[in-house]
């Protein structure tokens, strides 16, 4: 389905996750964000930069792979997004809902 | 004469010194295996021995007696590979060199990666059930327990049998029942994953079995530390389970020899293409079972059916030709749900599970994830063909290493995306 995010159309799973990241812009982030009820800093930001680059590179993510990264520990990661800090910040970077279960 | 070594005489190094001693001539091919270990157990017999359902010598028997005659068994604890050597260090100083390598050395739990899951309470009131020693002192326990707090509960994902834990709360269920305590005891099954299972129709019947046994579901809880003075985990969110018994599956790791080896991932598994089962490390080293970071189940099915085709591809590589691309994340595995029944599931790596019947269609004889009682009977025979057939390296008639999808449900509507 299509939903828009500051003003720019993107294609959304039904659980809301982008299944396009190519259709991502900081913007559209920032607006599901505020969904989420997180206000962004710059070290959100440097989080969702890392899990981006991570799914470009088809490395699968976890919790422990994000506390070990050097990026942030996974405390601060809960901090920075509480609730579920994986499936929440995935959703914001616009890439899949983790499978982090076989 | 060139060298085969295996690395692991577990379920799946011992499937392969089977396999290959069957294929590969003796005067070509020199077959090693090595493992530290004396005892070959029945890991799926760790569910049941908790329950006083299995005795502790049914689960074990000597390494020794399934490595067939023309392969060499070393006992010995390994050091490290050199790979770019072409040879493995064993701890006793000597080195085995190899044409080809396959490391089969499993996983391990390591509740030491979890503040405070190690400690005086340890076997005491914190248990696991995925060794033998863990599965045997928590089977002493529960023939005392009076009842209170039962928590089963997962650290993180990925980990062996990945059912195991929800069968263990059926079972659990089961036993207090029979023994007229059940409205003493409370059971919680807590979880990183969002709902009981990974996969989306199986979570939903799994969900309904919980409800239906009156098991709390916990999801979405990711441990920080274990609290063993006021007995309590506590997530990195802050949230906290209270327990009386806790019975954890820790974090599962690969050995610690993959990492002494200089590559493995960050849980120590090694880097595998998922469809050949050689490694991404060197050319000449493959991988099976557990050890790998492949995205199927870490199950005895799986490693059974990855068995098949690395035996295929190893005698391929032999001759010069192209690996087949052929493992297709096949997993086969019976759910016990308590009372006598149980479920049985078969996917891979992109059909979840679904009902139906297997492994023929309409006339089953077992039903796929529904309750009945053939199924249990399954889960119980599976120990003869265990010890029998599977790790004798026996084709299972009519189940195929690859999974079919003859006599399943399967929803054909192309996924929304």
């Amino acid at each position: 389905m299509e939903k828009t995010y500051a003003e720019v159309s993107v294609s959304v799973n039904e659980e809301g996750y982008l299944t396009d990241l190519s259709q991502w812009t900081k913007e559209v982030g920032n607006e599901i964000a505020k969904e989420e009820g997180i206000e962004m800093t710059d070290k959100h930001w440097e989080v969702i930069n890392y899990l981006q680059e991570q799914y470009r590179n088809e490395v699968p993510l976890n919790i422990r792979k994000v506390g070990k990264s050097g990026v942030v520990s996974i405390k601060e990661f809960y901090a920075l997004f509480p609730n579920g800090p994986l499936k929440i910040s995935s959703r914001i970077s616009g890439i899949p809902k983790p499978i982090s279960c076989i | 004469m060139r060298n085969i070594l295996i690395l692991g005489a577990g379920t799946s190094g011992t499937m392969m010194a089977n396999h290959l001693n069957n294929s590969l001539s003796q005067k070509e091919w020199k077959i090693t295996i090595v493992d530290q270990e004396e005892t070959h157990y029945y890991q799926p017999g760790f569910l049941f021995l908790p329950f006083d359902l299995y005795k502790s010598k049914q689960v074990k028997k000597s390494i020794k007696k399934f490595i067939p005659k023309g392969v060499d068994l070393v006992n010995e604890k390994i050091d490290r590979i050199d790979k770019e050597n072409d040879k493995v260090l064993l701890q006793n100083g000597a080195e085995i060199n190899y044409d080809i390598l396959i490391i089969a050395t499993g996983t391990d739990i390591a509740p030491q990666e979890t503040e405070g899951m190690l400690g005086d309470h340890w076997h005491k009131s914190v248990f696991d059930f995925y060794t033998f020693k863990g599965a045997k002192n928590l089977r002493n326990k529960l023939r005392e327990w009076k009842g209170g707090k039962l928590v089963v509960h997962i650290t993180e994902m990925p980990i062996k049998c990945p059912v195991a834990p929800l069968e263990f709360s059926f079972l659990a269920d089961s036993f207090f029942i029979n023994k007229g305590i059940r409205d003493k005891v409370e059971i919680s099954f807590v979880t990183p994953m969002s709902g009981a299972f990974t996969k989306p129709t199986a979570t939903k019947e799994l969900t309904y079995l919980l409800e239906k046994k009156n098991i709390n579901i916990i999801p979405d809880f990711n441990i920080e530390r274990v609290d063993g003075e006021n007995k309590k985990i506590i997530d990195y969110g802050g949230k906290e389970v209270d327990y009386d018994l806790l019975v954890t599956i820790p974090t599962n790791m690969g050995d610690e020899l993959i990492e002494r080896s200089g590559f493995g991932d960050e849980l120590n598994y090694v880097p595998t293409n998922k469809a050949t089962l050689q490694t991404t490390v060197k050319e000449n080293i493959f991988a099976i079972g557990d050890a790998t970071n492949v995205p199927a189940s870490k199950a005895g099915s799986v490693a059974h059916f990855e068995a098949e085709i690395l035996t295929e591809n190893i005698l391929r590589y032999i001759d010069g030709k192209a690996l087949k691309d052929k493992f297709d994340g096949h997993a086969n595995c019976f759910i016990e749900t308590g009372h006598g029944k149980a479920l049985l599931i078969d996917f891979n790596y992109t059909q979840e599970p679904v009902t139906g019947t297997f492994p023929f269609p309409a006339i089953g004889p077992l039903s796929l994830l529904k309750e009945t009682h053939m199924n249990h009977m399954g889960k119980l025979a599976f120990k003869w063909i265990y010890w029998n057939m599977l790790i004798t390296g026996k084709h299972i008639p009519f189940v195929s290493a690859t999974m079919s999808e003859e006599g399943k449900n399967i929803n054909k509507k192309k996924e929304l995306v």
